[in-house]
């Protein structure tokens, strides 16, 4: 039983990127030095807190540590930002550049096998490094203040967001020869989906509030379309996800102080979830497509005839 | 079971092939030699499924290779000129990688792996990683790895090339039990005498196009005999190019500013006859002289020889 389904969902392709990816002594150092990057910022944070706040007013209580919570939930997103690039735009052109790629794309591997196989064994390497910070959390855990509910949606959000940067640098490293240049295209790419977005939002926001405070307001506050551009921001969708009032503050306009109380026309992180599924779709099929050479200008070509097999050869 | 039909293929502009057409049969060693960037490898890749042609036909066992790739990679082993290998794995643990990607199951390869590493004689190494074999061992390896899904077809791309001689006589005998097996075997070189020796034809390929194909002996006669004689005289090309035309082994004549060149196929006994021919027309001859076709450029560089690359 076992035997079977191992063999069903385990193929070639997979064991060896595994076998590979746990062999090589760079795997565990990126494991070691991610969990302590985001351990410094968990004591940097207790350390402001604790010392700095004076007269010893500050206790750690669960207020606290939830905003602890968001400071390492803020922290792990920059950080998978950083690390997914470096770890899925060389999956291709470094087999490319290694000069084994062309041995794996004569074997009867189909192309989807073999770039779902990569992207699944970078995701599952990123997945046991995301995990290995939970004990940085306990402090969390032990003071409270967050729902296991929460804690869940934050980790299946980083897993959204790690598939969305790792289909894009196995596009990246398809299209492009080399691995330094599928790096710093995705990299630029993650750019825009991190930043840009957001820069666009306080812009646009900037904008079309002022217009409507000059038009004197006199119209009641309404849903303004700016917000859908926080929705294509991973930490506009990362606070929906904390506060749920958040997505309905983001798409009304401010008049007076008092905000609208219609709904948010749709939660950021749903709309952050539901355009970049559309994304990932397609960047995936393009690296399948592209990852052995397209046949063109069909038209007009008949396909040749399959030979007669001939029995007893 | 190789059957090319006027292929091109074009990197932009450049025609790196120009209409090659070549049938090899069931069984054949065929070796393809032409000097570096002749066109092996192109149309190697493309016979591979890695590569698209832009125009023309090529079929492996009856399968055209851009209809039906998936059928044509069965039925074929590939071994690049550049090839690398996944240093982190064991020469069987690679084996049972390339294997398991060929969709042969697992007892089965449990069985076949040994047999393949003795066949070219790397079992003492079974154990070994990837990245500690010499490069005749990885290039055996390599080759190993083209039999795991025993192919009709071995598509090996300068599998000599870079190795020490012994490493060289190691592979050949390799070579000649998989033709004993019945294999048919495509092999490159850029050098004629590394494969004179072991295969039963050979096509020789420049610029993209296919200028002799045959059997080894009948290529090195043509190879020979085709050649182009300059003569040089005073004042006098045209009607020296007007009798010449009609002489014995002329196949056709030009004349220029620079002199008349004469293809001739005639051997030296019967060119030196022409030189006698020639003066006793009375035209005043300041050189007689042997130029070298295409071909014979072709001919001496391909029997160079030595370990350049
Ligand atoms: N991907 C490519 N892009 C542009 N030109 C290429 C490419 N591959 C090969 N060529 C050119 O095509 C010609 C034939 O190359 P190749 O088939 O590798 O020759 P050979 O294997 O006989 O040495 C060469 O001039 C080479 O520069
Ligand atoms: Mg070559």
């Amino acid at each position: 039983m076992n035997m079977n389904w191992s063999r069903k969902w385990i193929n070639p392709v997979l064991d060896k990127e595994f076998r590979l990816r746990m062999r090589s002594p760079k795997s565990m150092l990126s494991v070691l030095l991610y969990v302590l990057a985001l351990g410094a910022v968990a004591m940097a944070f207790i350390y402001m807190f604790l010392y700095l706040g004076r007269g010893g007013q500050q206790r750690f209580d669960p207020s606290m540590s939830r905003t602890m919570f968001y400071v390492l939930s803020f922290a792990q997103l920059v950080l998978i930002a950083f690390m997914a690039p470096a770890l899925t735009a060389g999956v291709i052109s470094s087999e490319r550049e290694k000069q084994t790629l062309s041995m794996l794309l004569t074997t009867q591997q189909s192309s989807a096998t073999i770039v779902l196989s990569k992207l699944v064994s970078s995701l599952s390497f990123m997945t046991l490094i995301v995990l290995a910070t939970l004990p940085v959390y306990s402090i969390v855990f032990l003071y409270g203040g967050i729902s296991p509910k929460q804690l869940v949606s934050v980790f299946l959000f980083y897993l959204f967001v790690m598939l969305l940067l790792g289909s894009l640098g196995i596009l990246f490293s398809t299209l492009f020869k080399r691995t330094i240049v599928a790096i710093i295209v995705t990299y630029g790419v993650g750019l825009i989906i991190f930043l840009v977005t957001g820069l666009l939002f306080l812009f646009f926001m900037g904008i079309v509030q002022r217009n409507y405070m000059m038009s004197g307001a006199t119209t009641p506050p309404v849903n303004s379309w700016v917000g859908y551009i926080l929705g294509l921001n991973p930490g506009g969708a990362l606070i929906s996800i904390f506060e749920p009032t958040f997505s309905k503050e983001v798409f009304s306009l401010m008049s007076g102080g008092s905000t609208i109380n219609s709904k948010a026309p749709i939660q950021l992180w749903l709309e952050f979830v539901l355009v970049y599924s559309v994304v990932i779709v397609i960047a995936l099929w393009i690296a399948i497509r592209r990852i052995r050479p397209v046949k063109r200008g069909r038209l007009g070509r008949q396909k040749t005839k399959k030979p007669v097999e001939t029995l007893g050869e | 079971m190789i059957e090319i039909r006027n292929l091109s293929k074009k990197y932009g502009t450049f025609e790196a092939l120009k209409n090659i057409s070549l049938d090899i049969e069931k069984g054949t060693v065929f070796g393809f030699v032409g000097p570096n960037g002749a066109g092996k490898s192109t149309t190697m890749s493309i016979l591979a499924t890695l590569a698209l042609p832009t125009s023309g036909t090529a079929k492996v066992g009856g399968y055209e290779v851009t209809d039906y790739p998936k059928e044509v990679r069965k039925r074929i082993g590939y071994m690049p000129d550049f090839f690398g290998v996944y240093d982190q794995l064991k020469a069987t643990e690679y084996l049972h990688f390339y294997g398991a990607s060929y969709g042969i199951p697992r007892p089965d390869r449990e069985k076949l792996i040994p047999q393949l590493l003795d066949l070219v004689n790397l079992s003492n190494k079974a154990d070994s990683y990837v990245d500690s074999l010499s490069r005749g061992m990885k290039q055996r390896l390599c080759l190993a790895r083209c039999l795991v899904h025993d192919p009709d077809v071995l598509i090996l791309d300068e599998p000599a090339s870079g190795l020490d001689p012994r490493a060289r006589i190691e592979m050949r005998e390799i070579l000649k039990e998989l033709k004993l097996m019945g294999k048919t075997i495509i092999i490159s070189s850029h050098i004629l005498p590394e494969l004179a020796e072991m295969v039963d034809e050979i096509g020789v390929i420049e610029h993209g196009e296919m200028i002799a194909q045959g059997k080894v002996a009948d290529i090195q006669n043509r190879l020979r005999v085709k050649k182009v004689i300059h003569i040089r005289t005073l004042d006098q090309e045209n009607s020296l190019a007007e009798k010449l035309r009609d002489e014995p082994f002329v196949s056709s004549v030009l004349s220029d500013n620079t002199g008349v060149h004469v293809h001739y196929s005639g051997d030296d006994a019967q060119q030196s006859e022409l030189l006698r021919q020639v003066i006793s027309w009375g035209i005043p001859v300041v050189s007689f002289q042997e130029a070298q076709s295409n071909l014979e450029d072709v001919f001496l560089e391909i029997t160079k020889g030595g370990p350049s690359a």
